[in-house]
């Protein structure tokens, strides 16, 4: 999503990794790797090494040898062999995580699970559906389309993001408002562990005994292990469906029907908010006729039986008129919903009618105090010389600020990281939290410190220890190295340190 | 009650937690029994009650461990929302619900309650308080340390505050009965609440908007009943959905979710179907958060 000149930064970083080629050894390892998988599995070259040094966010490491398995053995024997050759791996999806959870560091190698594809089971009676990770969520859904089920996490990147990838993030998107996260939708998950070992977590019966891994193990950004299949619950296609356009003069007016809707005990499918400038550019883009001199637009989408989706139109109607909406578009057909929701879902992609590079926020606030912190991001914005653009999922609080920018300004990434940390801290004093659904990878590792204590930390990094004591399942990522503080016992941290110029 | 006393009642209950002795936290009693009681002469302490903050218009609660659930949803009631943690007797409280994690006849429509958490504040083994999740409805920052802590007796943790989600109140709940096969439900209702099946009748509950309930009832030939059927209690087994249909003698089980409760003198009593493959793991994040294994001591989650 980092749209810097392809060319130039292809050849800078090129040469910044044949420096790196230069230090490192990886002849043994990638010698091994061949044995292991084959040498169609193993890719070292420089483009590769290059390709995979980033995620969809502005962060670049270092990878040493790209992996691509084709099935859990693979996985395993890539683990083993990191492992006894003093590597540490990373596993990857699609690449299109916006907070560097799948940037290598440490010189890791990259599990990419392009080929784990497979949709191996779909069982409706038990609501489940066996998949590898490399399955992509709209893919997904499409195969449950015949049974009339899919899988409801659904972020704006579903055409290109992998459920491996969903479940390391425990990805949200517009539906998990009603839906829930992908923590809500996964029944077990087959993990290879650090020590190449395969364990089951979670389970298809009703209640596995245990502690809840399965629910520890979601959201973890590969650092407990990798993925390697996944059983994620079928949910049922609702019969009804409406979606509706609310257009509003002040944005204050859209903010606040955000929270009398759900006051008013309505629980929307969806609830997702644009400003001005969002809609100018989607309507650019898309044309979907959304009202381009609007100061906010509400998509909301009611979903369930017919009498109730009726009453819950009606209730929202209700709610707008007593807040000054302008218009209230239904959309009449399944045509005009999904031009509806093409605006909303390419709105990032969108942005860049303003300037050709952005950076995407996420973080979370009270519903309530939404306007509160919107125009404080303008303010930071402005004060930054950055454009902010503002498309998120409201009814959740789910912010999504986009600061536009161009990266040929010389110093602009000073300032876009500066307005991006008062941002975070904008939030965090609004009784919010770090992310909402991109994760904390590298991005916001380091202000983990802000929303937890150092007992908070200590404790998670505890619990992750248990899974990977040496720290080589995406080392470095989630816990800030100070608070890495190993058992009761205190031992010190794992001695890794991120390499200089890992940042760009 | 300021900021500061209310971090003064989490204080005092770590305090009366300690850091040393084996101790065990004690609720209604309503699942005493479930995963073995602790053991004899164990220090017995009760988590601190109480609604810490209420917001409707956020849907979600903040609210002690020891409260009951009886008296958390008359409190979300007066704005028409609640937490569906189904529980025979209402005195059963929070912590002690979510310690236990098992979920209510009403699963098949809200999802687990581990669902529910957002944040859990803890004392853990050392006697340090620990805070996971975050406070919004959508958080993923960290580890969710809150579901190890739903379904761990208090082996991991003795759970202080939580803060939940809630949902609206349906305007309309009624339960029937159906007499054909539970299958044909399962595949025609959208979103049943519950269906519950004893081997020869169907109970089912339905809730939403008024004229649905009615269509839904009307289109599969639903009858009318008064409530919920009797839900035997002497033991609970978890199964696939698929596997319900061999069962024999006094049970109830949840159609589409794979619990079933059963009656005294049936064959099997309790456990799971499908043993964790990963016992050796559990033990693991045992000894490590609780290596002197004084929390709840003689409970066991881990089959």
């Amino acid at each position: 999503m980092h749209r810097t000149g392809p060319i130039v930064e292809l050849v800078s970083t090129i040469s910044d990794a044949a420096e790196t080629i230069q230090q490192l050894d990886t002849s043994q390892l990638v010698k091994h790797l061949v044995a292991a998988i084959g040498a169609d599995s193993v890719k070292s070259g420089r483009l590769d090494q290059h390709l995979y040094a980033k995620d969809a966010s502005v962060l670049r490491g270092t990878s040493s040898v790209v992996t691509l398995p084709r099935c859990t053995a693979d996985v395993q024997a890539i683990v083993r062999t990191c492992t006894a050759n003093g590597f540490s791996f990373v596993a990857r999806g699609s690449g299109t995580g916006l907070a560097g959870g799948a940037v290598p560091l440490d010189n890791a190698v990259i599990i990419a699970t392009a080929r784990m594809n497979a949709v191996e089971e779909v069982d409706v009676e038990n609501g489940f559906a066996w998949v590898q990770p490399g399955v992509l969520n709209l893919d997904l859904s499409r195969a449950l389309l015949p049974y009339g089920r899919h899988f409801a996490p659904d972020p704006s990147s579903q055409q290109a993001c992998s459920i491996g990838g969903n479940v390391a993030n425990n990805s949200g998107g517009p539906h998990c408002l009603a839906y829930g996260v992908t923590s809500a939708h996964v029944l077990a998950i087959e993990v290879v562990m650090a020590d190449g070992e395969t364990v089951m977590l979670g389970g298809l019966d009703a209640e596995p005994s245990g502690y809840d891994l399965r629910g520890l193990f979601v959201g973890s950004e590969g650092t407990l292990g990798v993925a390697t299949r996944i059983a994620v619950r079928l949910t049922p296609n609702p019969p009804i469906v409406k979606t509706l356009l609310l257009d509003f003069v002040q944005p204050n007016d859209g903010a606040a029907t955000v929270s009398s809707i759900i006051a008013a005990g309505v629980v929307p499918a969806a609830l997702e908010m644009m400003d001005q400038r969002a809609v100018e550019v989607v309507e650019a883009f898309a044309n979907a006729g959304y009202p381009t001199d609007a100061g906010a637009v509400l998509l909301v989408e009611l979903d369930g039986m017919a009498d109730g989706v009726a009453a819950d139109v009606e209730t929202v109607r209700r709610v707008a008129h007593a807040n000054s909406v302008r218009s209230v578009r239904v959309a009449a057909d399944d045509a005009e919903r999904d031009l509806l929701w093409k605006g909303r879902r390419n709105a990032f992609g969108a942005v860049a009618r303003l300037k050709p590079d952005y950076y995407l926020h996420d973080t979370v606030v009270p519903r309530t105090k939404l306007q509160e912190v919107l125009e404080k991001v303008y303010e930071i914005a402005d004060r930054y010389e950055l454009l902010a653009v503002n498309v998120f999922h409201a009814g959740d609080g789910n912010l999504h600020p986009i600061l536009a920018y161009d990266s040929r300004e010389p110093g602009v990434m000073d300032r876009v990281h500066a307005a991006g940390a008062e941002i975070v801290k904008a939030s965090l004093d609004a009784g919010g939290v770090l992310s909402g659904e991109h994760g904390i990878g590298l991005e916001k590792r380091d202000y983990m410190p802000l929303m937890f204590t150092s007992a908070d930390l200590a404790e998670q990094d505890r619990v992750r220890s248990v899974f990977d004591p040496a720290d080589s399942a995406n080392p470095m990522k989630v816990i800030p190295s100070g608070s890495r503080c190993g058992d009761f016992a205190g031992h010190t941290g794992s001695g890794h340190t991120i390499p200089e110029g890992a940042w760009v | 009650m300021t900021a500061v006393e209310h971090e003064s009642v989490v204080a005092a209950f770590a305090e009366e937690i300690g850091r040393s002795d084996p101790v065990a936290v004690v609720g209604a009693k309503t699942q005493w029994l479930v995963g073995g009681e602790p053991a004899e002469g164990v220090r017995l302490v009760r988590a601190p009650a109480g609604i810490i903050s209420y917001e409707p218009a956020e849907m979600t609660v903040k609210v002690r461990a020891g409260t009951t659930i009886g008296s958390l949803n008359e409190e979300l009631g007066q704005h028409r929302q609640m937490v569906p943690f189904d529980v025979d007797d209402r005195s059963a409280t929070v912590g002690g619900v979510l310690s236990v994690g098992r979920s209510g006849i009403r699963r098949r429509r809200y999802g687990h309650i581990r669902d529910f958490v957002l944040q859990a504040t803890y004392v853990n083994a050392v006697g340090d308080v620990i805070s996971a999740g975050g406070p919004t409805v959508k958080n993923v920052s960290g580890y969710d340390l809150c579901r190890l802590m739903v379904g761990s007796l208090g082996t991991l943790g003795l759970i202080a505050e939580v803060v939940l989600r809630c949902v609206p109140v349906p305007t309309a709940s009624r339960w029937f009965t159906y007499d054909g096969d539970p299958r044909n439900l399962d595949a025609s209702l959208f979103q049943a609440s519950s269906i519950l099946w004893n081997g020869d009748t169907t109970w089912v509950l339905l809730e939403g908007h008024e004229a649905d309930v009615e269509s839904q009832a009307g289109k599969c030939g639903l009858q009318p009943t008064e409530g919920a059927p009797l839900v035997p209690k002497h033991g609970r087994l978890s199964k696939r959905p698929s596997d319900l249909y061999g069962l024999t003698g006094d049970f109830l089980a949840e159609i589409g979710v794979g619990v079933v409760h059963v009656g005294v003198g049936h064959l099997e009593t309790s456990g799971a179907v499908e043993q964790t493959g990963a016992r050796h793991l559990h033990r693991a994040v045992k000894e490590r958060m609780d290596p002197k294994n004084r929390l709840n001591p003689g409970r066991c989650p881990i089959l």
